[in-house]
């Protein structure tokens, strides 16, 4: 009953896109300026529609149904409440429900807030959001049907993998959604600029809180995965530039470069064609990761399982939503005049806009180059972490200096004297840089220059606030904190990364290794029957060597049944200045365990300042309108 | 619509990756090494399973018209099912020596192993802690490499062989 | 005179570090550019199969000899193919991947400084 109520309202949702672009594009030819009520219900409708068709889903596997192939094949009795109902969005047809649920519903959103703006602008933006929605649509009910059921009825459902099942994944997926598919609504809305003439100013407002909601909702959904990584996958890494984190990645430096050209283009009326360059290409930048990463074309550590069709489906959709916007965008480009003193901030944003462009492209060369290599001379190489931060990182220390003096700079045109006092803060940096380098151990030069750099944004931001508190303008706080955790978050990889301790070695029970700053003893195992598992632990004893403080680390390999999976839990103690980490692992037919390891410094502050970055831009969503 | 050259190369850009998605869809996508067909056999130095200071080196395998490695261990359930294709292979009058390569094992288990199953092998190495699979760049068990008198690769099976594969053996030692 | 003392200052600060650079290889780092073959999308380093046991094992073996990280990657690639480093070598077939994101910079670069230029132009007109 579930499935035939989930396609009926699935179908009406169809039928509704229908008539909304119907009744839109009729609309389009009435001179009068308010669109028209009808449109309006039909929206409505719409939502309402889709909406209550998740929650169908989510019932079906609250309640277990396995009616439904989907509840089947990704849920279980025993499964947790919770993580029942994550369960919806865990898989391939539940997270594609979700991407519908998310375009209408901005769809939605963007007609009714937008009520002030043009009428023609409007009505295109509907349009073009309900071709995509229709795209998506057809790709749900003809292959990836959620409400598919199946006959007879097992009693059991298959889905118990237990990596799935932790609070972090169970919220990153809707996260990363309002980000990923939130920027089709701008994708839509640039269509309907070049094609309602509707530029300048008047369009960076129309989509500037949608493009921040986004960028928001990217960054925070980015960040949950990190640390569910971190936490649940047990290599003690939160980047590992896997497909599937490169994906979500290539958005956001699209949606930040546009972030802030809408700026200029609000502030200065220029770089419009640019800007609809980056709607564009963001949405099209999320449609291709999700090919990239759901069709089996790259694999992964966490790819979905995969189906050629769906990735026929989708690259024949994306193919066509590349070609409709070159097509209209090589119609309706108009030349611009650009005026930009190289001392202004227009430069910097630029600037900014060119710094992302760069990251942007090596991410995804370098995605797509072990591809190209393979179809068109047959061989199979890795692009893996070496290559990304070889070419990124140098490139970052400039990124930083520019991030740190850029909004120094007025509007226009600027005094000489921000240079003076920038150069005065680096060699505060410096100065700070080699007391961290001659007091706590040696480094490369290359890491001597990230070390300065972000000390010199950190320093930069910290002063502005100082300013802010002094004249409370509170346009500059949203950029000062989001900048300030942008160096420390940068700061602290690098002290992370220079002065972690890491260990990899086999011991048996009762063992004891002693490395160069700690005292590892084996003391024993227990076995313990979990709810769904059985865990063998380790009850490790850590000794510090320099303080001999004693600590108890206990680690665990689980064993889970049907279809036996073992699963290593990283036992992980955290604290202010630093995370002590160690997983187990069983030789294969030996008494011996493979043991990794770490102590990572400041380990908590790479979150907590990834995490500022993120507040920084829903500050700026909570300013109110007329300080904006 | 005044067609310019940016906007040729951005179209054509367009097409090339959307090519290069299309056909990357049909190529296979797990790895193999099958790739290192062609490569030469080099330096390594097996000791006998139960004599260890009898050995085999490269040089040994030059003599041979053809020469089948098989890496193998009694604790792996697909190498019972390959092994009957070895024992058919040995008794054959083909051109062709078996070595059987002993992986991460026990002497007494694989003895056992041998006996029950037969032993097709004309010498058995022992690989205690794997290090010479990789030599022969190994990665899962069973895996079997076939060679010539000039020690190239010739054919490599990765996992347990099987009628077809059996079938290709015999027509490369022809 | 301001100036020089400036710039050694500078010279102090940003160069001095430069002396000093731990080369000893270490184990983890190549373990870390390793790709284990029989997993989905792991290093050697983080992976606990059997293959990455055996891996780490020739490794520690090649390094006590004396081995360079190179010559280590180079005897991988030639028993398991380029596919088992993750850091791309830098090959004729390779030159693309590692060129292309400069280029794309500098190209860049280039567009902002045209328009910059094209700016003062507009202003002198």
């Amino acid at each position: 009953m579930l499935s035939n109520i989930g396609i009926s309202l699935l179908v009406l949702v169809l039928i509704l896109s229908f008539l909304i672009i119907y009744n839109a594009s009729l609309d389009l030819k009435i001179s009068s300026q308010s669109v028209k009520k009808n449109i309006y219900k039909l929206s409505l409708f719409q939502i309402t529609f889709i909406i209550l068709s998740f929650f169908t889903l989510i019932i079906g596997f609250i309640n277990s149904d396995f009616s439904l192939i989907n509840v089947y094949e990704n849920s279980h009795t025993a499964k947790p409440l919770f993580y029942k109902i994550a369960g919806t969005w865990g898989n391939h047809e539940g997270s594609l429900l979700l991407w519908v649920n998310i375009l209408v519903i901005f769809s939605y959103l963007f007609l009714v807030f937008n009520r002030n703006h043009d009428k023609k602008f409007r009505l295109y933006t509907l349009i073009f959001q309900n071709i995509l929605i229709l795209g998506f649509l057809f790709f749900l009910l003809l292959n990836s049907n959620p409400f598919n059921s199946i006959y007879p009825i097992p009693l059991e459902g298959l889905g118990l993998n237990p990596i799935l099942q932790d609070p972090a994944l169970a919220i990153h997926p809707p996260l990363l959604y309002v980000g990923f598919v939130g920027c089709s609504i701008y994708f839509s809305a640039a269509m309907a600029s070049l094609l309602s003439d509707y530029g300048g100013k008047l369009f960076a407002q129309s989509i500037k809180t949608w493009v921040k909601i986004s960028w928001c909702f990217q960054t925070l959904g980015i960040i949950v995965g990190s640390i569910w990584a971190y936490y649940e996958l047990g290599w003690g890494g939160f980047w590992f530039w896997d497909p599937v984190e490169n994906a979500s990645l290539l958005p956001w430096f699209a949606i930040t470069a546009l972030m802030h050209s809408l700026i200029v283009l609000e502030k200065r009326n220029t770089l419009y064609a640019w800007a609809i360059i980056l709607c564009l290409l963001t949405f099209i930048l999320s449609v291709t990761g999700t090919f990239l990463v759901r069709s089996g074309i790259l694999n992964s550590v966490h790819t979905f399982a995969s189906d050629p069709s769906r990735g026929i489906y989708i690259l024949s959709f994306l193919s066509f939503m590349i070609f409709s916007a070159l097509t209209i965008f090589f119609k309706k480009y108009k030349k611009e005049n650009y005026n930009f003193n190289l001392k202004s901030k227009e430069i910097f944003i630029l600037a900014n806009n060119w710094f992302m462009a760069f990251f942007l492209v090596t991410v995804l060369i370098g995605m797509l180059y072990p591809i190209f290599l393979d179809v068109l001379i047959n061989e199979k190489i890795s692009v893996g972490p070496p290559f990304f931060n070889i070419v990124i990182i140098p490139l970052v220390i400039p990124f930083m200096i520019l991030m740190a003096v850029g909004p120094k700079f007025g509007w226009i045109k600027s005094k000489n004297k921000i240079f003076y006092k920038a150069l005065f803060l680096i060699l505060v940096a410096g100065v700070i840089n080699l007391f961290i380098f001659y007091f706590f151990g040696k480094y490369s030069l290359l890491s001597n220059l990230i070390f300065i750099a972000a000390i010199f944004l950190i320093l930069h931001s910290l002063l502005d606030f100082k300013n802010f508190i002094n004249n409370k303008n509170k346009l500059e706080l949203p950029r000062i904190i989001s900048h300030l955790g942008f160096g420390l978050l940068v700061f602290f990889i690098g002290i992370n990364h220079q002065f972690s301790l890491e260990e990899d070695f086999n011991l048996k029970v009762g063992e004891v290794k002693k490395t160069s700053a700690y005292v590892i003893d084996f003391e024993d195992i227990s076995i313990e029957e979990g709810k769904n598992y059985k865990a063998i632990i380790g009850n490790f004893k850590l000794t510090n060597l320099k303080n001999n403080i004693v600590q108890y680390l206990n680690p665990e390999i689980r064993i889970y049944p049907n279809p036996e999976t073992l699963t290593y839990e990283a036992a992980i103690k955290t604290k202010i200045n630093s995370d002590l980490y160690l997983t187990m692992s069983n030789v294969s037919r030996s008494e011996y365990y493979n043991i990794k390891f770490q102590k990572k410094p400041f380990m908590i502050w790479i979150w907590i300042s990834a995490l500022m970055i993120t507040f920084g831009g829903f500050v700026q969503l909570t300013l109110k309108k007329n300080e904006n | 619509m005044k067609i310019s050259f940016t906007k040729i190369i951005i179209l054509s850009f367009a097409i090339f990756i959307l090519g290069i998605f299309w056909q990357g869809l049909k190529t296979n996508k797990n790895y193999d090494t099958k790739n290192l067909v062609g490569s030469k056999i080099s330096n390594f130095q097996l000791s006998e399973i139960n004599n260890h200071q009898q050995y085999i080196s490269e040089e040994n395998l030059k003599k041979n018209n053809y020469t089948l490695i098989n890496f193998f261990a009694s604790w792996c359930a697909p190498c019972r099912t390959e092994h009957k294709y070895l024992l058919n292979l040995s008794n054959s009058k083909k051109e062709i020596k078996i070595i059987g390569i002993n992986f991460k094992d026990k002497k007494i288990n694989a003895n056992n192993f041998l006996s029950e199953l037969g032993n097709p092998y004309d010498f058995v190495g022992k690989d205690i802690d794997g290090k010479t699979s990789i030599l022969f760049g190994i990665y899962g068990i069973p895996e079997s490499i076939l060679i010539n008198n000039e020690l190239i690769v010739i054919k490599k099976i990765i996992g347990p062989i099987d009628e077809i594969q059996f079938n290709e053996i015999l027509k490369l030692i022809q | 005179m301001n100036l020089k003392i400036f710039f050694s200052i500078i010279y102090f600060l940003f160069l001095a570090p430069l002396y000093s650079s731990d080369e000893r290889i270490k184990l983890l780092e190549i373990y870390k550019n390793l790709r284990c073959l029989v997993c989905q999308g792991q290093s050697i380093a983080d992976s606990n199969s059997d293959f990455a046991a055996t891996i780490k094992l020739v490794v520690q073996d090649q390094v006590n000899e004396g081995k360079t990280k190179d010559e280590i990657y180079n005897f991988l690639i030639s028993k398991y193919g380029e596919w088992i480093v993750y850091q791309p070598t830098f090959s004729k077939s390779n030159l693309l991947l590692w060129i292309l994101p400069y280029f794309i910079f500098i190209v860049g670069g280039l567009i902002i400084f045209a328009i910059i230029r094209k700016s003062k132009h507009n202003k002198a007109n």
